[in-house]
Order: structure tokens, then C-alpha cells, then sequence
């Protein structure tokens, strides 16, 4: 497979734990940042929006359309009514890790954004600005750190409730998180074996040729099914199990707090799409020698994104809730051999043709 | 089970020789019916359908975002009623001398069985002539928080004076706004409530 040359030019010396491929001054970085974040926190009330009316036609009815035109405006009345009401507390809850947990599973979700490629390196009024938060040559291992940090969101938000619901919501939602991150992992390291390299943008241009979901189909399946894990999106979202935990590890939550988890949860929607589309779906490349012109990377990126999520939307209205067991069973004893055997069929095959 | 119980009558059937035991460990009665069940598919198998269905599903839920919603839009879009619904009840006069056809005899009252009807006759006089008969109703009301729109009174009513409407909607916020007069069931109804057509 035939590797085009990325950004990096020297390896990172043995005691430099990360590299930065290409940066600029401090103050494009700060106006990137705000960028980034003010669209991808933008990105959620549409993700919002757009499950709820997309649940509604897949269940043969409209979705919200009262609230402003074709129901617009319903995810900020959702918003705005939660962010009104009151900050309801248990008398058994601890007190400042029932603060913390919403801001630590927020946090953990707008990390992640920052790393997502939206583009190459553009000439924007004659300086050269990467379309990205930041480049880094440990990307994926980034994104899994605050993934495993977002873990400790769910559960001390469930623990620090002081409900019984709530604690087994939270239970069930870290073996969970713990159980899938590991086939996510592995499904991710069939690509970084074939790309070469850590970086998303690196991965990225290493599909020039084809993107990674054709050789990668394998790893893609088993990615995709991890991030609805991951995400605690149905079929997997025992975390929440409406029915059986009344909803999980945010139970005890109301108001604002509750509105941060959910906005959590949507935003990893999005994030999730965006590492999906960086590396299976060739980030902001277009098959058939398409070359658009390089201001219209982000908004390839996105679009393909909003295929993902719309993917995850479609999944959710198809498929029921796993048992507990069920859950825990496919997990290890079929996605995780599986990721595996991608991973070791991929080293053979990538060591085999170089 | 203890052991003081007295022994059990004898099983009607004998005890099965020891040669049939190593055959048939358990054997269920007539009334046990015993589940078929397909032989377990092998991985390959197993994989192809959990994809063949999962897909078989997505197209499900496919078909019924094509298909389109089949919401009716309440407040703006109304369900046609079929032509006979009994809805809110109308009193009728007659088209050519305009006179009320209800002539206050009550059988509606009668066979009200909620008892939400209340008539008061009066006599017609030649000055005063309301109705085509000897009397008319000078007070004719319909509680509609008590009617359950059985439509006996249509059913009883000699004239044809009354008969049930087609509205439904009939809420209101206070009980006494629910009590309709002569004059509003003789007026025809503001809004009014789509008919079904001929094979709806």
C-alpha cells in the first residue's frame, strides 16, 4: 500500500511523549479553538434536533414541529426549560462530586473535538492554518484517555447520587464503557497499522487511495459497534435502561446538571461520528478523484458525519435494548476475538506486503 | 415432602425394566409436547444471520421513514367523522316555514338514560307560533357533561327534532358552559367537523 508522505518529518525523540505535526502562532490557535468549538457545540442541538424529528419518521409521525419552524427551535426549548428548573440535589448525594460528574462527562466530549481534522492545511488570507484543533501524533490514544476519563463521569455521577438506580446505572454503564473500549481499541488498531501513523491527519492522507472502511470493513463493523457502546446509544444504552432503572446513573439529576449530561451525550454523538468519518471514511477526502477546492473540507467533513449520525439515529430506531447479559457476552466473547483477529490478520498482512 | 406422609397408591404404570430406563431416561407423559428446535448454526451461519436480520430490520424502519408519517395534525387537520357519529345534538326546524319541529313532549327526556335533557313546554298561541304543533319547547337543554351520546332521544324523538351532530369537540372550562340551550342546538355549528367520504 502505497503511503502518501504526511506532515510528520522527524520521529519523535524517545523522551518527547508527543509531537505536534504542524501548528501556528498562539493567536490563529486561540481563534481556531473558538471556531471549533462554537460549530461543534453547534453541532448539538442540531444532532438533537435532527434524532428527534428522524425517530419520529422512522415511527411513522412527525418529530417536534411546534416550537419555531418545522420545530427548529425545540432542542433550545429543551434546553431552556431544564436550565430553569431547579438544581435539585439528594440529601444522601456527596455534595461536590455530584457537581463535578456532569462537568467531567462535558469536558471529556469537547476534549475529544479538538483533535478531529475538518481539513488540511489551508491558506486562509495568505497564512497557512491547519483545518483542526490541534495535530497530534497520538491522536488516537488522546481520544481514548478522555474516553476512559469520560467513564468517571458516568460513575460518579451514579455513585455520588446516593440512589440505588443510580449506582447500578453507573455500574453497568463502567463495565460497560470498560468492556466495549477494549474492541474499540483493537478495531482501531487495524488502521493505525495499515496508515503508519497516529495522527488523524496522517491517517487521513494515508487514504488518498481508498479509505479505510474497504480493507478495514472488518474493523469498521466492529468500531462502529463499540461507539454505540461507547456513546451508551440503544441497542446498548443499558447505562440509562429507562425502563428498568428509570434512567440510569442520571436519575437524581434535574435541571442543569442533567441538561450537561445530556449535551454530553449528544456532543460524543458527534465526536464519534467525527473520529468515524477521520478514519474509515476518509475524513475530508471525496472518492473518484474529486478534488474540491480546500475551503470545502470541513464542510465534506461534516457531511459525512451527519451520514454517521444518521447512521446511529437508524440504529437506534431498529434495534431494541440488549439484555445485560447479552451485552456482556457479545462483547467479549464476539466483538473482542473478532477485533482481535482484525488486528493480527491486518499486522500479517501489512508486514507480508511491505 | 416428610417422611411420616403415607406412601403413595402405586404409579398405574409399571415401573420401566432397567433395559428400558438406559433407552429412555425421561419419558413425558401423552400431555408434554416436546419442542422442536432447529439444529444450532455454526459461526458462519450464526454471523450471516445476525447481519441478514439486523439489516432486514434497518430496512424495516427504512420502509416506514419512505412511507411517511401518518400523524394527524390535531387542532389544524381534524378525523372525518362517518355519517352517522353521534356527536353534539342539533335541533331542526323546518326549511319552508321556519318553524321548530320539536313540539315539548318530552319522549327525549324519557328516554334520556343519563337524565340530561330538560324540557319545559308551552302552548303555542296564533300570535306566538313556534312550532308546527299544539305546544312547543319553551325551554329546551342539554347537559353535554352528562350526555353519553347514546342517541336515544334521536331514536325516541316522533319529529325528528333532534338528531345527533357531528361535533365532537365539546370541551369547555366551565361545567355550565356545557349546558347548551335551545338556541345553540338550533343554530348550526360554528366549526364544522369534516365527513368521511364514501369509503374512507
Amino acid at each position: 500500500m502505497s503511503l502518501v508522505p504526511h506532515v510528520f518529518t522527524a520521529p519523535p525523540s524517545p523522551s518527547v511523549l508527543a509531537t505536534v505535526g504542524y501548528y501556528e502562532e498562539w493567536w490563529i490557535q486561540i481563534l481556531k479553538a473558538i471556531v471549533i468549538f462554537a460549530v461543534g457545540l453547534q453541532l448539538v442541538p442540531v444532532v438533537l434536533l435532527a434524532e428527534r424529528k428522524l425517530l419520529g419518521r422512522f415511527q411513522s409521525r412527525y418529530g417536534p414541529n411546534r416550537v419555531g419552524p418545522y420545530g427548529a427551535l425545540q432542542p433550545f426549548a429543551d434546553i431552556l426549560k431544564l436550565l430553569t428548573k431547579e438544581q435539585f440535589r439528594p440529601s444522601t448525594s456527596i455534595g461536590f462530586l455530584f457537581a463535578l460528574a456532569p462537568l467531567i462527562s462535558i469536558l471529556t466530549a469537547v476534549a475529544a473535538l479538538a483533535i478531529i481534522p475538518f481539513g488540511n492545511v489551508q491558506d486562509i488570507f495568505g497564512t497557512p492554518v491547519g483545518l483542526y484543533g490541534i495535530d497530534v501524533s497520538i491522536g488516537p490514544l488522546y481520544l481514548f484517555a478522555f474516553g476512559a476519563i469520560a467513564f468517571y463521569g458516568i460513575m460518579l455521577g451514579g455513585w455520588s447520587s446516593g440512589s440505588k438506580y443510580s449506582f447500578l446505572g453507573a455500574m453497568r454503564g463502567a463495565a460497560q464503557l470498560i468492556s466495549y473500549e477494549v474492541s474499540q481499541g483493537l478495531a482501531l488498531v487495524g488502521v493505525i497499522m495499515t496508515a503508519q501513523t497516529l495522527s488523524l491527519t496522517g491517517i487521513v492522507q494515508a487514504q488518498a487511495g481508498m479509505w479505510f472502511v474497504v480493507p478495514q470493513l472488518a474493523g469498521f463493523l466492529i468500531f462502529l459497534t463499540a461507539s454505540f457502546a461507547e456513546t451508551n446509544r440503544t441497542p446498548f444504552d443499558l447505562t440509562e435502561a429507562d425502563a428498568e432503572l428509570v434512567g440510569g446513573y442520571n436519575t437524581e439529576f434535574g435541571g442543569g446538571r442533567f441538561a450537561s449530561y445530556y449535551f454530553a451525550e449528544y456532543l460524543n454523538v458527534v465526536v464519534v461520528s467525527g473520529i468515524v468519518t477521520t478514519v474509515f471514511l476518509g475524513g475530508w477526502l471525496l472518492p473518484f478523484g474529486i478534488h474540491p477546492p480546500g475551503f470545502l473540507d470541513p464542510f465534506v467533513v461534516l457531511a459525512k458525519m451527519g451520514l454517521v449520525t444518521f447512521l446511529f439515529i437508524w440504529v437506534r430506531a431498529t434495534l431494541p435494548r440488549l439484555r445485560y447479559d447479552q451485552l456482556m457476552s457479545f462483547g467479549w466473547k464476539v466483538l473482542l476475538p473478532l477485533a482481535t483477529l482484525n488486528a493480527l490478520v491486518t499486522a500479517v498482512l501489512v508486514v507480508v506486503t511491505h | 415432602m416428610s417422611s411420616e406422609n403415607p406412601p403413595r397408591p402405586a404409579a398405574p404404570v409399571p415401573a420401566p425394566s432397567p433395559a428400558t430406563v438406559a433407552v429412555t431416561a425421561w419419558s413425558p407423559g401423552a400431555d408434554v409436547v416436546e419442542v422442536q428446535r432447529a439444529p444450532a448454526p455454526g459461526p458462519t451461519r450464526s454471523t450471516w444471520r445476525t447481519f441478514r436480520e439486523t439489516f432486514r430490520g434497518l430496512m424495516t424502519t427504512l420502509g416506514r421513514y419512505r412511507e411517511g408519517p401518518v400523524t394527524i395534525q390535531y387542532p389544524e387537520e381534524k378525523t372525518p367523522v362517518y355519517p352517522r357519529f353521534r356527536g353534539r345534538h342539533k335541533l331542526h326546524r323546518f326549511e319552508d316555514t321556519g318553524l321548530e319541529k320539536c313540539v315539548g313532549c318530552s319522549l327525549c327526556a324519557a328516554a334520556c338514560p343519563a337524565d340530561c335533557i330538560r324540557v319545559v313546554a308551552a302552548e303555542n298561541t296564533p300570535e306566538h307560533r313556534v312550532s308546527a304543533g299544539e305546544r312547543y319547547a319553551a325551554v329546551y337543554e342539554i347537559n353535554l357533561s352528562r350526555c353519553i351520546f347514546c342517541g336515544y332521544c334521536e331514536v325516541a324523538c316522533p319529529f325528528d327534532a333532534i338528531t345527533m351532530g357531528h361535533d365532537y369537540e365539546l370541551s369547555d372550562y366551565d361545567r355550565t358552559d356545557l349546558i347548551f340551550t335551545k338556541e345553540m342546538l338550533l343554530a348550526e355549528p360554528l366549526e364544522r367537523t369534516p365527513l368521511r367520504n364514501e369509503g374512507e
